[in-house]
């Protein structure tokens, strides 16, 4: 049954690939929401009849055919579902097909061929996603891991006649090469070391081995590779540059592999080999700053982006920096949590962002929106649905996970990445509700409806003029369904069940998570008053973000401007990004161009290869420019050599 | 009757020999040219029917036939060539084709 769930998609893309010019927008949106939805309810009945066992024994492994078997080496093609798997089987097929749905109206300006093409490439990657998710080894995870970069790719310079979607097509593309060389080399370190690629061989011996505390070992250096894989494909510093790029592609591209799923499978590969980094302290302390510095400093340059799609965009860096920083303190449960939370109320904010672009024409600006909120009833709730959700606000989905998270942290004594953590609550919370106020309040300027220069917007949009109307039904029913996912997604952690859930999954990490993390005894008090006073806490920075973005953006306008005037380099810094763009331009861009412009094309190529070869060519024809004189074209000419030459060789065997 | 000795007849030989030979270098006349490769070819001949009758073997004889035979064929091919050359430039001298060069 398992090969079915992945295999679904991929008969959809089949399908849409080499028939889709021919059978027009129905059958290629009905082969593709179909493909989505049957492997949808497979993975319901497979996660179904899982929970149908014993906890011990909730693993189901499917081997589809023997792939590599070399000397030591053995890798199947084989397919395990576990409770974590089946938190993102469910994720994946059941918001994927949500967004299949809802693409089918956004995308419906496209041509025929063109649509099809759309729908090959998202059920292409829907097929990958569940090989990466589902896979029993490195290796399959890797197939998996390469394909989603290859769709991501595809998916983000889908309108490739636009130079800015092509570049950031191929920026995403080279950003995660540099992170999967980590991964590989972590993969083939791991190999080394313990001589199987199989995720529970591997957890299974790891779990028997010591922490490695003091110092930096094998351990931890394979740990470290791999999750230089997972900053890549999941977007936190120093290679999370490519995402906000990536939002040059459709709406519901961001949504679904931008946000929902693909960004998230490097807190998946971590969770999968929690027992692995459990046992590498060292790494986990990388993977709690990187994630809570990332989580501040995508939180700080969303605050001021004007793009509606580069605010969630930054926010999606944000939060995955969150469960980056779970799974660093040791709390795998609840990073999968937040991941499975997330997931609906970021799939939600995308969508109802694609709602507005789509109602606007294309207008992605945020200083040209405003006054929505009366034009666009659904898409204004549903949308509020999610800021609501992510800002932590308590009964939200959003809040259940942040606060699990920011608990855990505290609790494993890490006060000031508590701390950092806490401020970013705070900034979710504000810049999310910048957004509702200026997109869906106030008024909008005349010329909103009309963008400037149509042919550089998004060819999705279908209305003109100052007619905006709301989601057509397709988008809409996406939209209601990930609202209410957006509230009710929270309550399965009601007493624990979640993280029970994925007990098995994580189990070999259980004997050492927070060995290392040098636990502060004062903070370590776990106890019902504590648990209370850090969720009133962060209750308090969720009600303090919305509160302060309410003054400065819906009461009072001026202050904002005031604040941003008053610290104009911040603002600026903030503007840019922190300028890191510029700065990999400069550090690693530019000299690796000059060196291959200067030194490898001009040098190395042109003068030492070609001259080389120009010399040898050169060379050949200069002493057959001398040879051909001899070719006279005069018969008697010819015959005199000949008679010479017979003369000559007679006389010399004559006289010898 | 006595038969002359080898060496006449192959001193005529060598004697045919230079004539057609003086005969390619000097005429400016493709027909006559063709000619005198014929009477080189028949020098060749002679030579060599003249060393079969010395060693009392049939093979110089059966050789000869074979030389004869591509000499008609040349002839025919090579007054085939004199002629199209000929329609081309209206001239037999061959010093006039020197085109077919480089």
């Amino acid at each position: 049954m398992l090969p079915l769930i992945p295999l679904l998609p991929f008969v959809g893309f089949l399908i849409n690939a080499f028939g889709g010019r021919r059978n027009g927008k129905g059958v290629a949106s009905a082969a593709a929401c179909g493909a989505m939805i049957l492997s949808f309810l497979v993975s319901l009945a497979a996660v179904w009849s899982m929970l149908g066992r014993v906890p011990d024994e909730r693993r189901v492994v499917q081997t589809v055919f023997t792939w590599v078997s070399s000397g030591s080496f053995n890798a199947d093609f084989q397919l395990a579902l576990d409770p974590l798997s089946a938190v993102m089987i469910l994720v994946v097929t059941g918001i994927g097909s949500l967004i299949h749905i809802y693409s089918t109206a956004y995308m419906h300006g496209e041509r025929d061929s063109e649509y099809a093409r759309y729908f090959s490439y998202l059920n292409l990657f829907a097929a990958f996603m569940l090989v990466l998710v589902l896979g029993a080894n490195f290796l399959v995870m890797f197939v998996g891991w390469e394909g989603v970069g290859l769709c991501s790719y595809l998916l983000i310079g889908f309108w490739f006649q636009k130079k800015s979607a092509s570049d950031a097509g191929k920026k995403a593309f080279i950003v995660n090469r540099i992170g999967d060389v980590g991964f590989i080399l972590g993969v083939l370190l791991l190999f080394t070391r313990f001589g199987t690629i199989d995720f529970q061989e591997v957890a299974h011996q790891a779990s028997m081995i010591s922490p490695e505390v003091d110092g930096f070992g094998t351990l931890s250096l394979i740990t470290l590779l791999l999750f230089v894989g997972a900053t890549g494909k999941s977007a936190q510093i120093p290679l999370y540059v490519w995402l906000p790029d990536a939002m040059e592609g459709p709406t519901p591209v961001s949504a679904l592999i931008h946000a929902a799923t693909m960004v998230t499978a490097g807190v998946y590969m971590i969770g999968r080999n929690a027992a692995l980094f459990s046992r590498a302290p060292e790494t986990l302390a990388i993977v709690a700053i990187i994630g809570a510095a990332t989580a501040l400093m995508a939180g700080t340059i969303a605050l001021v982006q004007n793009d509606i799609k580069r605010v969630l965009a930054y926010s999606t860096v944000s939060q995955l920096g969150y469960m980056f920083l779970a799974m660093g303190v040791g709390a795998s449960a609840a990073g999968i949590f937040h991941l499975y939370t997330h997931a609906f109320f970021k799939a939600l904010l995308f969508l109802g962002s694609g709602a507005v672009i789509h109602a606007l024409a294309g207008e992605q600006d945020l200083r040209k929106m405003g006054g929505l909120r009366r034009e666009l009833p659904i898409t204004y709730w549903t949308f509020l649905v999610g800021a609501i959700a992510i800002s932590g606000v308590p009964f939200f989905a959003g809040f259940y996970s942040k606060d699990e998270i920011l608990a855990k942290t505290f609790e494993s004594g890490h006060t000031v990445l508590w701390l950092v953590g806490l401020f970013t609550a705070l900034l979710t919370a504000t810049y999310m509700f910048r957004l509702v106020y200026l997109a869906f309040f106030g008024d909008r300027p005349h010329e909103a409806a009309h963008p400037q220069h149509p042919e550089e917007e998004e060819p999705a949009a279908a209305s003109h003029g100052a007619h905006v109307h709301d989601a057509p039904p397709a988008m809409a029913i996406a939209l209601i369904v990930l609202a209410i996912g957006s509230v009710v997604a929270g309550y399965v952690s009601f007493g624990g069940r979640f993280e029970h859930f994925l007990e098995p999954s994580f189990r070999g990490a259980a004997g050492a998570v927070g060995a290392g993390l040098e636990p502060d005894p004062a903070a370590g008090v776990p106890g019902r008053i504590n648990e209370l006073m850090l969720m009133g806490v962060s209750i308090a920075a969720a009600f303090a973000g919305i509160g302060l973005a309410t003054y400065l953006f819906l009461l009072n306008r001026r202050a904002a401007e005031d604040i941003a005037g008053r610290f104009g380099g911040v603002h600026r810094l903030l503007t840019n990004k922190y300028y890191v763009d510029e700065l990999y331009d400069a550090a690693i861009v530019q000299p690796i161009r000059i060196a291959s412009e200067d030194g490898l094309w001009k040098g190395v190529d042109v003068a030492f290869i070609d001259g080389a070869v120009n010399g040898v060519g050169d060379t050949v024809r200069g002493l057959s420019e001398l040879l051909r004189r001899l070719q006279t074209g005069s018969v008697r000419a010819y015959a005199a050599s000949l008679f010479v030459g017979v003369v000559v060789i007679l006389g010399y065997y004559l006289w010898k | 009757m006595t038969s002359a000795p080898l060496e006449q007849y192959l001193m005529l030989s060598a004697v045919l020999f230079g004539i057609g030979t003086a005969g390619v270098f000097v005429r400016r006349n493709l027909i006559t040219i063709l000619l005198s490769i014929e009477i080189m070819l028949n020098a060749v001949n002679l030579a060599f029917v003249a060393f079969g009758r010395m060693y009392g073997r049939a093979d110089g004889q059966i050789i000869v036939f074979f030389v004869m035979t591509v000499a008609a064929a040349e002839a025919a091919v090579g007054l085939a060539i004199v002629i199209s050359l000929f329609r081309h430039r209206e001239s037999l001298n061959p010093d006039s084709f020197t085109e077919l060069k480089w």
